[in-house]
């Protein structure tokens, strides 16, 4: 399936939660598949932190370009769209196309940098429901998204009760935890004291605070998998090349191991082999010695080339910020009776992050509403990352949750 | 006990249009009848993957919970009906989870294998475990943890203080309600606090 990314411009000044507002913004999207004749077949699919409105499909004459959740939704996937009309959104303040801190702010022709205003779940939710009054689209067969973007199906339900059929709101929560807070502020912090900051105005500078966004992935990517799936995939091996230095070094009874790409191989060891983790340690408190290290060093490197600064600030800020029982005195049974579509959740076991207690205490509030809801906990052994990968029992649910959707609107 | 006579039996016991809860809901064919033919609503609980799938294929809701852990996901009375049917002997907590029933549902209907069904009792006369239709598994690899009789429940929900609305056996898709505890393989309680 090819994608093709759109952009809408909206004039109209969009009132945020915050009390501040942003006018003459744009937001890129794509969609897939065909919108039916009642219009009764687009599903909404929000995205998470890092995540763009390129969900599905690739782009034409790029290998490597299928969209986040190609998985789960094209031809044929569990969200088929030979049935329904797709649409993949990205966000306010976000930096893959829709206005964000790295534009031009209208009000004073320079570019927002840190003064992009706050936005939060609900004002997404707002920017989204406006789009799709631009695309026609009344009612949504569902809303559907994954973590952040999970909080945000949730909040469409709140928001626009009457625009929502289905939900499906997956390896979410109904607000962060203290913890999870803890683990964004650090990630903040190592933008923020980041000497390329500039106070969130480093464009003007010519530079990118890489170290700062470095940190802030490699954080965030340690809670997005499991201990146990981190044993696995690195376990305590060293880094092969680092290993290979320190074994050609140790032959040499040289004390000077130099850089990992200094050593020389010895020979006959393949590029790729993992060597035994038995002596061969470097006895440097700098150089990546474990694997781990070097997979976490080169994800902060691929993130610090994409992804912006300020916008990362912004999404933390989003995530910490959610919490629709708090004009409910913290009773979000109380909150979600506002809630009128159908349920799907999904959380996984592993998942530390978004814990399937958190998603559980949503099954409970619908449930105290009476509100037709079916919850599934995957027992999956990858943490967080579960809701984007390949888990048969995942895929079948979401598929049989949607033929059911699709059975209703044929009815 | 998958029968549809005995299903139908059961399903007899819900009043029309009740608000039920489904505990060891399985491939959720009781609910989806339930709603079909008697207007009710509400979930099944289950804790087999292939099951909730099942579930949501029929369209029926489904919570995918231990039982053992508890039922503190639902308040108290907040259903019509709570059906604990070929699930209770499966439970290490059998006890509390009959308690939860009918504090969840204001009324609790229970079917569980009687083992004191006359070819049981013969079996083990004979020296050995019985291994039937109700009851196929071998003693080494049975799922069914609590072994009762419709005599013992009788017993646990006097001592659990739960009124016993009605009790009556099934063999066959038949009510049986002479002598349930020889005649019927299958023991049905309706049960409240």
């Amino acid at each position: 399936m090819i994608a093709a990314p759109q952009s809408m411009h909206f004039a109209a000044a969009l009132p945020l939660q915050s009390g501040a507002q942003i006018r003459d913004y744009a937001l890129s999207f794509e969609t897939y598949g065909r919108l039916n004749a009642d219009r009764s077949n687009a599903v909404l699919i929000c995205h998470a932190l890092n995540a763009s409105h390129h969900v599905a499909g690739v782009y034409a004459g790029q290998d490597k370009s299928d969209g986040w959740w190609d998985n789960m939704i094209g031809p044929g996937k569990p969200l088929d769209t030979n049935k329904f009309f797709v649409i993949g959104v990205n966000n306010l303040g976000s930096c893959f196309g829709s206005t964000g801190p790295m534009h031009v702010n209208p009000d004073n022709g320079r570019v927002y940098g840190a003064d992009f205003p706050v936005v939060t779940v609900e004002d997404w939710v707002n920017a989204q429901a406006r789009l799709l009054d631009a695309l026609g689209i009344a009612t949504l067969a569902a809303v559907m998204g994954g973590s952040l973007g999970g909080m945000q199906a949730l909040s469409w339900t709140l928001q626009y009760p009457q625009r929502v059929r289905h939900a499906v709101v997956v390896a979410s929560a109904p607000n962060l935890t203290a913890e999870n807070i803890a683990f964004n502020e650090v990630a903040r912090r190592a933008i923020v004291t980041d000497p390329d900051f500039h106070g969130g105005h480093f464009y003007d500078h010519g530079v990118i605070p890489k170290r700062g966004l470095r940190i802030a992935r490699m954080i965030g990517h340690i809670t997005y998998l499991s201990d146990d799936v981190m044993n696995e995939k690195f376990g305590r091996q060293l880094r092969s090349a680092v290993s290979k230095t320190a074994a050609a070094a140790s032959v040499g009874a040289s004390s000077d191991a130099g850089p990992p790409q200094g050593g020389t191989a010895p020979p006959g060891g393949g590029e790729d082999t993992l060597v035994p983790s038995v002596g061969a340690y470097l006895y440097s408190t700098q150089e990546i010695e474990f694997q781990i290290e070097s997979y976490l060093r080169h994800q902060g490197d691929k993130f610090a080339e994409y992804f912006d600064a300020n916008t990362y600030l912004l999404i933390t800020r989003a995530l910490d910020y959610f919490d629709p029982a708090r004009d409910h005195g913290g009773d979000l049974s109380q909150a979600l009776a506002r809630a009128g579509s159908k349920f799907l959740l999904v959380s996984f076991t592993t998942d530390w992050r978004f814990a399937p207690k958190r998603s559980r205490e949503i099954v409970k509030a619908l449930l105290d509403n009476r509100r037709d809801v079916s919850y599934a906990e995957i027992d999956a052994p990858h943490g967080h990352d579960a809701f984007l990968l390949d888990d048969p029992r995942y895929l079948a649910l979401v598929r049989s949750y949607f033929d059911g959707i699709f059975k209703e609107i044929a009815a | 006990m998958s029968d549809s006579a005995t299903m139908e039996t059961i399903a007899r016991l819900v009043p029309r249009g009740s608000r039920v809860l489904d505990l060891g809901c399985g491939d959720g064919a009781m609910l989806a009848y339930l709603q079909e033919a008697r207007g009710c609503t509400g979930y099944g609980i289950e804790i087999d993957d292939t099951n909730v799938l099942a579930c949501t294929q029929r369209g029926v809701n489904v919570i995918q919970l231990n039982l053992d852990e508890g039922l503190s996901l639902f308040d108290d009375t907040s259903f019509d009906v709570v059906l604990q049917i070929d699930t209770l002997q499966h439970l290490r907590n059998a006890e509390v989870m009959l308690r939860e029933t009918v504090r969840v549902g204001r009324i609790g209907v229970v079917a569980f294998p009687n083992f004191a069904h006359w070819p049981n009792r013969l079996s083990v006369l004979r020296g050995r475990m019985p291994v039937t239709r109700r009851l196929p598994y071998q003693w080494y690899d049975t799922p069914n943890i609590r072994v009762g009789t419709h005599a013992d429940l009788a017993v646990l929900a006097l001592r659990s203080k739960l009124r016993v609305l009605d009790s009556f056996g099934i063999e066959n898709g038949k009510t049986i309600r002479f002598a349930p505890n020889l005649r019927a393989g299958t023991s049905v309680y309706t049960l409240s606090r």
